[in-house]
């Protein structure tokens, strides 16, 4: 045990591990966020969606030679967040079939350009990486430890100045457009939003595992909590809590650090769901 | 001048019509009943005084200090609703939303008047408690509390009482009743009930083939 923890203690002397515990911490933080509205509007698979998205941007991106390739990416995956959530109302496709479609697409079209436009030798194991997170989380640079903070705090920021509208919109949306709640716009928010930490997170724990991230902490806390503020305190905890946890125990044993961190997101959900059994009705 | 007035409106969708040449008007402190089978366009209706919907054809005009948005809401129960982690708090304080434009919280007086609003449908103590664990007929009382903190002149329901057993039914009636002949506030609601629009209603409107509007002279004890 002491072994483990001096081992760690040394690891934590590398700036790269230290860059990989903020950025990871902040993804964790943010992804939990609107983890309960997505919940509850049944779009819990929208963080698989988008990152698929990101990932058919990117290969785009890749094979025209894009040099900038995170904005492309974001700015791409931010549009079909608005077109599956915002388009939801007028369309005939609804919510899930939507983010079915949308990400089976890109995700096909992505993984057919990168095979018909090669530009590595490895195009199965960039794949494997882009799906499951890669050891990219440990060579993050400075510049983009610095672009995660920033962006973190915008979309606190954000949510927290759109907290009682978040709320409002989610729990009825046609009560508060009815009283005079732009519910459109904060749809189109909520959208952005999650687009950013999509693409954000993407690194941390690959395309396969984001929506882990967002649902993961919201329905452990929604076992135990019953209001809105404290489920949303409550998930935002546990996903800081499980996201260093896992990466603490991916760094000292060597395991990967996207999958670690969800395992541990799904330890917590167990222990919580049994809480709440136990426990009955609590506050 | 009426509250609300409708003039030759058509209702539907974009391929079917549901209802056409719709004449009336509200005035303050009326209790309109509407009745009819399923489907006949109810729910679009009342969706349609709310702006939530575009008429085909015709107008909707708001007067006597109504405004679009100052209208009290009590939609028809959905799955959403049911299994959301809420405390009635803050249920009822969202229905401050409309009105606070960009200011993130809400202020002192609108807490105080979710308070009040409490009192006033006898549910202030279950103010802590996780909404989706209420029976029914208090799960009503909320979202009529969160109505009222939209609104001070006019409240829509949408079947209200679907669902209730007869003596959550009947209290709720009774609330109903009190905010209009107490409040003064005008009452739009939709009922699949006999009953209620003989004991309560003022006018009463039947959607079906052809719509029919009846003016109720028992009802209308008020001054
Ligand atoms: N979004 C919609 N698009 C098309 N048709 C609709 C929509 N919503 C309801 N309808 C149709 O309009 C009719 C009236 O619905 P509604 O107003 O809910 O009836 P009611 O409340 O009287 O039972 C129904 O036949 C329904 O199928
Ligand atoms: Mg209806």
């Amino acid at each position: 045990m002491a072994d483990t923890w001096s081992k760690f203690i040394e690891y934590l002397q590398i700036p790269f591990v230290r860059y990989a515990l903020i950025v990871g911490v902040l993804i964790a933080l943010c992804a939990s966020l609107l983890g309960v509205t997505l919940v509850l509007k049944r779009f819990s698979f929208i963080g698989d969606g988008l990152s698929h998205v990101a990932f058919g941007a990117i290969s785009v991106a890749t094979v025209i030679g894009l040099s900038n390739d995170t904005l492309f990416t974001m700015g791409v995956t931010v549009l079909c967040a608005i077109l599956i959530l915002g388009g939801s109302r007028y369309t005939k496709i609804k919510g899930d079939a939507s983010v079915a479609m949308i990400s089976v697409s890109a995700l096909a079209m992505g993984y057919l350009l990168m095979n018909v436009f090669p530009t590595s030798g490895n195009v199965s194991g960039d794949v494997c990486s882009t799906l499951f997170g890669s050891a990219l989380i440990l060579t993050l640079s400075k510049e983009d430890v610095i672009l995660c903070i920033a962006v973190s705090v915008v979309v606190v920021l954000l949510f927290l100045f759109f907290y009682n509208k978040l709320f409002a919109v989610t729990f009825d949306g046609d009560f508060a457009r009815a009283t005079g709640t732009k519910a459109d716009i904060y749809n189109l928010i909520i959208a952005a939003i999650i687009a950013v930490i999509v693409v954000l997170a993407m690194n941390l724990v690959g395309s396969l595992l984001i929506s882990a991230l967002v649902v993961f902490p919201a329905m452990s806390a929604m076992r135990v909590f019953k209001s809105f503020r404290s489920v949303t305190i409550c998930s935002a905890v546990i996903s800081v809590l499980c996201a260093l946890t896992g990466m603490v125990i991916a760094i000292v044993a060597g395991t990967p650090v996207g999958s670690t961190i969800v395992v541990t997101d799904i330890a917590v959900f167990v222990i919580f769901s049994i809480a709440g059994k136990i426990t009955g009705r609590t506050v | 001048m009426a509250l609300l007035k409708c003039t030759d409106l058509t209702l539907g969708y974009e391929n079917i019509v549901l209802t056409e040449h719709l004449d009336f008007e509200v005035n303050a402190g009326e209790y309109w009943c509407i009745t009819g089978e399923n489907g006949t366009g109810k729910s679009t209706f009342m969706k349609t005084i709310l702006g939530l919907r575009k008429p085909l054809a015709g107008t909707i005009s708001y007067g006597d200090g109504l405004e679009k948005n100052k209208i009290g809401y009590l939609p028809q129960q959905t799955q959403l609703q049911k299994d959301f982690p809420a405390s009635v708090t803050e249920v009822v304080i969202s229905g401050f939303q409309g009105k606070t434009g960009l200011r993130p919280f809400y202020t002192k007086e609108e807490k105080a008047g979710a308070l009040k609003n409490m009192e006033r449908l006898g549910i202030e103590d279950l103010s802590k408690r996780c909404y989706r664990e209420l029976s029914g007929g208090q799960q009503q009382r909320v979202l009529l509390a969160r109505a009222l903190c939209a609104t001070g002149k006019i409240l829509l329901l949408d079947e209200p009482v679907t669902g209730l057993d007869p003596k959550a039914t009947e209290e709720l009636y009774e609330l109903i009743k009190k905010l209009n002949r107490e409040d003064k506030i005008t009452i739009i609601m939709i009922t699949h009930d006999v009953e209620a629009p003989r004991k309560y209603a003022t006018h009463v409107m039947n959607f079906g083939e052809k719509i029919t509007k009846e003016e109720i002279s028992s009802g209308r004890y008020m001054v």
